[in-house]
């Protein structure tokens, strides 16, 4: 029997309103004790957390692993490495690998490979339709069944209405979730950046906002008729908050979150050709970040995510428009969130809410929290320590990181996954 | 305007170490490339076409898009400057092949040459090539993608001083596909650094980058309208492709919008001049009557393209200086 127990730090649990010196109590690998251990524990190790953060180890909404399919980019050996040096415990994975996740079969070899590497909790989302074509339905109950916590086109686009409407009235009678990267194709198959003054002067083809803000009107109005419950992902757009706040104060059972990068940089990151700031949605405006930011201080916005992309080098080495989008997100998620309370935009647990029980909340899982019971997922965490980020030192395979050499706020000290000390930076 | 998207072109002394975008450049980067390129002008009409500035220097000539007039501009300005050159069609070879520009790049930078003379269909590709060569290897942007064709700029430039006194008085009219065009966006950017008072953008909408109004650049629908008392008209070429993707209906209706005739021509100055990049599509963007009339200077542009590039070869491989022109 291993017996644990985590001292003297200050333990925040946004589910409960906890924020308070107490003591964490862990035996064979769930939590046992909060504040007060139970009759007779007997701790075999004390991990002292004296001037640190315990909080439950985050959940993070987006992660590419690459496997299978992209195996020269990632696999999800190094990047469940990645995600314990991130604090992160849990982490949702998109169907769009090679095979698709369009069966069972497919979601259970990702699931073998990470209980083998027991680092992290993979919860997987099924892809709507067969191969993510858009075309036919998947076998979305027998994905329910196997476990999926819910279905999505990732980025591929269902063009046909009819079609939507109907893949939607199927999930919603097996009350699965959808969740939306909203993004019409036309209008933005062929850019590369955000449509605006930037893009106009390095001659490079633009993505305007409304790409996001009509394809989400849409979905809008297929989940009003559907009456199915859905989650948009990734938002760019400020007017998208005002959409999304919009439809939830018409009580749409929808959520929405929004990339921590989207919440520090704007189209001019591209500036040079920076192919490292080539995401999807793209970069936008200063405005936009503003209200994407408030959007999360306000709670328009419930979860903030890393959406990591890991990449190899020569996906970003070409020139621009030929490089791939995306960032390795998963080591900077919690210092990029953390800014929101270092600016005073929000109070710490609120931020820890957004990247911990409300994510889980979204994905209808048990985690994000510490309840006696639970599995003890834990991030340890030191929000004022100060560092610079260095790509060449990630955990994870991919090094394309827009962040570089910035100095962040906020870092993991240690990660516990099923009370296993998985990550340490003491 | 970003440093870090302009500084690469320039070495730590602050001279020209590559070409690639007229972004960044001073008034007097400007007018010492135009006055040296004016210097180089009589080359060309001598008996022996050859000055001794680049002897026992390789320039590679790099063209991942098919070209004839820049590419044989480039080729004869590295030739009058007694360079050796090698040209490298790469739309034929490695990259067909499957090889990434950086491992085309290395090979050849293992045959130690001195300069690149880049077309690539890729924005930003010449930044990305510059980024990656070894220091010493100069590399000249003969234009990529939609973002910027700086020679076309300066040898623009150099046709208009030809003809008008002064830039600071100028009123100069881009007409057709500005959203397409690397030379629109060069030469805006020159226009704008030398402080061209009035300068216009003819098109339809589907054809001009959104938010280019912030270049301090005033936007036309209407040709006639945006030809009224100009000094300078510039014509861009209008390609095929651009009937699909409703950007345009079909050529016949641009050609009536926007197709320079004599009679639209009439609404500008008395004395204006008319350029276009080449190559002309006669009766889609300009007619015949024009393009060959008396206020075409198109050819002339031509001829200036080879002493302007000479210009700048020269400059960017610091050879200016040390050998004064015979």
């Amino acid at each position: 029997m291993t017996t644990l127990t985590i001292s003297g730090g200050r333990l925040i649990d946004p589910a409960q309103g906890i924020d308070n010196l107490l003591d964490l109590f862990i035996q064979n690998g769930k939590i046992v004790g909060i504040g007060k251990p139970p009759k007779g524990f007997k701790a075999k190790t004390v991990i002292s957390a004296r001037h640190l953060i315990v909080s439950p180890g985050l959940v993070e909404l987006s992660a590419r692993l690459r496997e299978p399919g992209l195996e020269q980019k990632a696999s999800i050996g190094t990047e469940v490495e990645a995600a314990a040096c991130g604090g992160i415990t849990t982490l949702c994975y998109p169907p769009d690998t090679d095979p698709v996740i369009d069966t069972p079969a497919v979601m259970e070899l990702i699931q073998k490979r990470a209980q083998k590497e027991g680092k992290a909790h993979l919860v997987i989302l099924g892809a709507l339709t067969q191969g993510l074509k858009g075309e036919s339905l998947s076998e979305i109950l027998a994905l329910k069944t196997a476990g999926c916590v819910g279905v999505t086109n990732a980025w591929e686009p269902v063009v046909d209405l009819e079609f939507l409407r109907r893949a939607y009235q199927y999930a919603a009678t097996f009350h699965l979730k959808i969740f939306i990267q909203p993004e019409d194709v036309f209008l933005s198959r062929r850019g590369s950046v955000h449509e605006g003054s930037v893009s106009a002067r390095l001659g490079l083809i633009g993505i305007p906002s409304i790409a996001e803000t009509i394809a989400l009107a849409t979905h809008l109005e297929v989940i009003r008729e559907t009456g199915i419950s859905a989650h948009f992902g990734r938002l760019s757009s400020g007017e998208s908050i005002r959409l999304i706040q919009k439809a939830r104060q018409a009580g749409l059972p929808i959520t929405a979150d929004v990339a921590v990068h989207q919440l520090h940089l704007t189209e001019a990151a591209v500036e040079g050709f920076n192919a490292f700031a080539r995401v999807k949605p793209p970069f936008r405006l200063e405005a936009d970040r503003k209200r994407l930011r408030k959007g999360v201080a306000g709670g328009v916005i419930q979860a903030i995510c890393s959406d990591h992309q890991p990449h190899d080098f020569a996906a970003k080495t070409l020139p621009f428009e030929q490089t791939e989008p995306g960032l390795s997100g998963l080591e900077t998620l919690l210092p990029l969130a953390l800014d929101l309370y270092h600016q005073k935009e929000m109070s710490l647990s609120e931020v820890l809410a957004c990247l911990t029980h409300k994510p889980a909340e979204i994905l209808g899982i048990a985690a994000g929290h510490l309840a006696v019971g639970m599995p003890a997922d834990i991030c340890i965490f030191d929000p004022n320590a100060s560092w610079q980020v260095d790509a060449s030192s990630f955990k994870s395979a991919g090094h394309n990181t827009p962040f570089e050499g910035w100095k962040v706020k906020g870092q993991v000290k240690m990660t516990l996954f099923e009370g296993k000390v998985v990550h340490m930076h003491m | 305007m970003n440093k870090e998207s302009t500084s690469i072109q320039f070495n730590s002394q602050g001279r020209l170490q590559h070409f690639l975008t007229i972004e960044g450049l001073h008034k007097s980067h400007i007018l010492e490339i135009l006055d040296l390129a004016t210097s180089f002008l009589t080359v060309g009409k001598r008996e022996v076409k050859k000055v001794p500035l680049l002897r026992g220097k390789t320039v590679v000539s790099l063209f991942f898009e098919a070209s004839t007039r820049t590419r044989t501009s480039f080729e004869l300005a590295a030739k009058r400057l007694s360079a050796d050159l090698l040209n490298i069609p790469v739309g034929a070879s490695s990259t067909q092949k499957g090889e990434s520009l950086l491992d085309t790049l290395k090979t050849l930078q293992a045959m130690h040459s001195d300069m690149f003379i880049v077309r690539h269909p890729g924005s930003g590709a010449s930044h990305f090539i510059a980024q990656h060569v070894v220091p010493g290897v100069a590399v000249i942007n003969a234009g990529d993608g939609r973002h910027a064709h700086p020679t076309q700029a300066i040898l623009d430039l150099l046709t208009i001083r030809q003809h008008k006194k002064d830039f600071s008085t100028l009123s100069m009219a881009i007409v057709g596909d500005v959203l397409h065009s690397r030379v629109a966006r060069s030469i805006l950017q020159a226009l704008r650094i030398l402080e061209v008072p009035h300068i216009r953008v003819v098109g339809p909408r589907t054809l001009i980058p959104k938010g280019i109004e912030e270049w301090g650049v005033h936007v036309y629908d209407s040709l006639e309208e945006g030809l009224v008392d100009v000094d300078v008209i510039m014509m861009l070429r209008l390609q095929k492709e651009r009937m699909q993707g409703g950007f345009l209906p079909s050529e016949h209706e641009y050609y009536r919008h926007y197709g320079l005739t004599a009679e639209k021509l009439s609404c500008a100055k008395p004395d204006v001049i008319v350029m276009h990049p080449g190559p002309i599509n006669r009766g889609v963007e300009i007619a015949s009557e024009v393009a060959d009339g008396p206020h075409s200077v198109i050819l002339q542009q031509v001829s200036n393209g080879i002493a302007v590039r000479m210009a700048i070869m020269a400059m960017v491989l610091g050879r200016v200086a040390e050998a004064p022109i015979p």
